[in-house]
């Protein structure tokens, strides 16, 4: 078994279910996401028109991030997914360098590494993603790539040529498919971020990465302490630490 | 006007998340500086051993391991500060995943670390014999002095990997397309010579004139090979495109641009000239100076290298 995501962006919408069901799901904590959805804006006014690109770990049969975890905390299923063993994950950031999709963060309340898991614990009870349930179009397909007969591997033989990766220059092997894509919405490089024309928020940078409320000594004193209990509040600052290297 | 700031082709990301800014920051490159010092001494103090006799260099036996001591501790501290759960260190040795070029440089710098300590107690204790006569692990030491000789090749070879690995975990961090494995394992070992060199010419001050001279022929080497390929990813890395995108955040001015300049010509440009003059006139102080030039430009084109990457939006 060999499980594949396969998004067909002709079909997204951009509303968001996903980003919020996969939160819901994983709890993931704010400042972080598991899956978010990028709106790209192409061609000038009056000839423009706004994609929507889901982001997610691709689940690379390759994966960089395995590669170069210290204590095997990245490790693969027997279905192919690129999973997380956080209990032994030892925060050293690693798998963050060498994802070369940005999709893993750092746990700001656990301190450790974590990113999708094509909802590993919902498929071993026999259920799809959170993100495929919620998804109102059925923009995202999932399901075993060896098996020829199952939704994922029709879609791709029925859409034979337009089928693509991200970066498949980086010899990753992702198992994460988009269908509808183009340079301009899959390519990091062919989009520019300007000031000005984001939607609703400025660009930003988180200035920490990790928990926002804890310096470098406090790593080592947080075994022995109680943790203030962290609020919604702790993570929308993010001006509070320090910009680098305080991680 | 979007009209007239984005071409009709381009894409403009108009709602994103918030992106994580830089993930390895000073620790990492304080890390990598202080790794150069502690393996370049070694590989430096055996090349003058090699040539020298050691009558010309008085102290080198024992300040060569322990300059090598102090900056393998700051290296491996703040390796352990930068874990977001340093006490799950102990991971690396009890869970190791031997593909991650971090677990085997972990092992190799433990083992690095305990050899060079233990040289450290034996020529410590060899060249001040009246120093704690009564103590049970100073008189153990002198006892086998010779043991020095027999794991100081083994040591310098160990070195090397030590210096390197690095370099392959760099390389594994395969969203930074600007780090090559081969330009990164050659930057490496040209910054262990530099900075090796550079920390032996301040301990040097009574050494023969000829080893002061070899000194600064490693440093003028190793600052010049060490321009030279930085020169090189400068200017000639337009092949990826990546890369091209991350030097930007040089070749545009600002900060880094200015720190890595600074790097180049406190680092490499002025500490060159000036070890090719010592090699013909003696003057320790000018040396001086240009190893500690040396050592600061060194830090500064690390830092510019090691965080540039990181700022380019990877999805």
């Amino acid at each position: 078994m060999k499980l594949g995501f396969l998004v067909d962006l002709n079909l997204c919408m951009g509303c968001k279910g996903c980003e919020v069901a996969c939160k819901v799901e994983n709890e993931v904590p704010l400042s972080s996401w598991r899956l978010r959805v990028k709106y790209i804006d192409i061609g000038t006014f009056p000839d423009a028109k706004r994609e929507f690109t889901p982001l997610r770990c691709n689940h690379c049969e390759n994966a960089p991030c395995e590669r170069i975890c210290p204590v095997s905390a990245l490790h693969y299923l027997e279905n192919g997914i690129v999973n997380v063993d956080s209990s032994r994950c030892i925060g050293c950031a690693g798998c963050m360098m060498a994802c070369p999709y940005g999709a893993i963060y750092m746990d700001p309340e656990t301190n450790t590494a974590d990113k999708c898991t094509y909802c590993a614990h919902r498929i071993e009870s026999g259920m799809m993603p959170a993100c495929v349930v919620i998804c109102p179009v059925q923009a995202n397909i999932f399901g075993d790539l060896d098996d020829d007969t199952s939704h994922i591997s029709q879609y791709i033989m029925a859409h034979q040529g337009a089928v693509q990766v991200r970066k498949p220059e980086k010899h990753t092997n992702p198992k994460h498919f988009y269908v509808g894509g183009g340079t301009q919405t899959l390519d990091p490089l062919a989009q520019q971020r300007i000031e000005g024309y984001s939607l609703f928020n400025n660009i930003t940078h988180l200035k920490h990465v990790g928990d926002p409320n804890h310096g470098v000594i406090d790593r080592f004193l947080a075994p022995f302490e109680s943790h203030e209990k962290l609020d919604n509040k702790s993570f929308v600052d993010f001006d509070n630490h320090e910009s680098e290297g305080g991680h | 006007m979007v009209e007239s700031t984005v071409h009709a082709t381009h894409a403009v990301v108009t709602l994103d998340v918030a992106l994580p800014g830089i993930i390895w920051g000073w620790m990492i490159t304080l890390n990598m500086w202080a790794k150069s010092i502690g393996t370049g001494v070694i590989l430096v103090g055996a090349f003058l051993l090699y040539r020298h006799k050691k009558d010309e260099m008085p102290n080198l036996r024992w300040t060569m391991p322990l300059i090598s001591f102090i900056f393998l501790n700051i290296f491996l501290l703040f390796t352990l500060t930068d874990l977001h759960q340093p006490y799950r260190m102990v991971n690396i040795f009890l869970h190791p995943h031997w593909t991650s070029a971090i677990t085997v440089g972990a092992w190799m710098a433990s083992l690095f670390t305990a050899l060079v300590t233990v040289l450290m107690v034996i020529g410590y204790f060899d060249a001040h014999p009246n120093v704690r006569k009564n103590c049970a692990l100073a008189n153990a030491a002198r006892a086998n002095s010779g043991l020095y000789e027999k794991i100081f090749p083994f040591v310098v070879f160990l070195a090397i990997p030590v210096t390197l690995y690095t370099a392959i975990i760099m390389a594994e961090s395969s969203a930074r397309e600007l780090w090559q494995a081969p330009a990164e394992v050659m930057q490496m070992m040209w910054a262990a010579l530099l900075a090796g060199s550079a920390a032996l010419i301040l301990v040097s001050g009574k050494w023969s004139a000829e080893a002061r001279k070899d000194l600064a022929l490693v440093l003028a080497i190793a600052t010049f090979f060490s321009f030279l390929m930085y020169m090189g990813e400068y200017f000639f890395s337009f092949k990826s495109s990546e890369a091209e995108a991350t030097l930007a955040y040089v070749h545009a001015g600002g900060a880094y641009n200015t720190e890595f300049w600074f790097g180049m010509v406190l680092g490499f440009i002025v500490p060159f000239f000036i070890a090719v003059g010592s090699m013909k006139s003696d003057n320790k102080t000018l040396l001086r100076f240009a190893a500690i030039l040396a050592l600061v430009g060194l830090y500064m084109a690390k830092d510019v290298w090691l965080k540039i990457p990181q700022m380019l939006p990877l999805s």
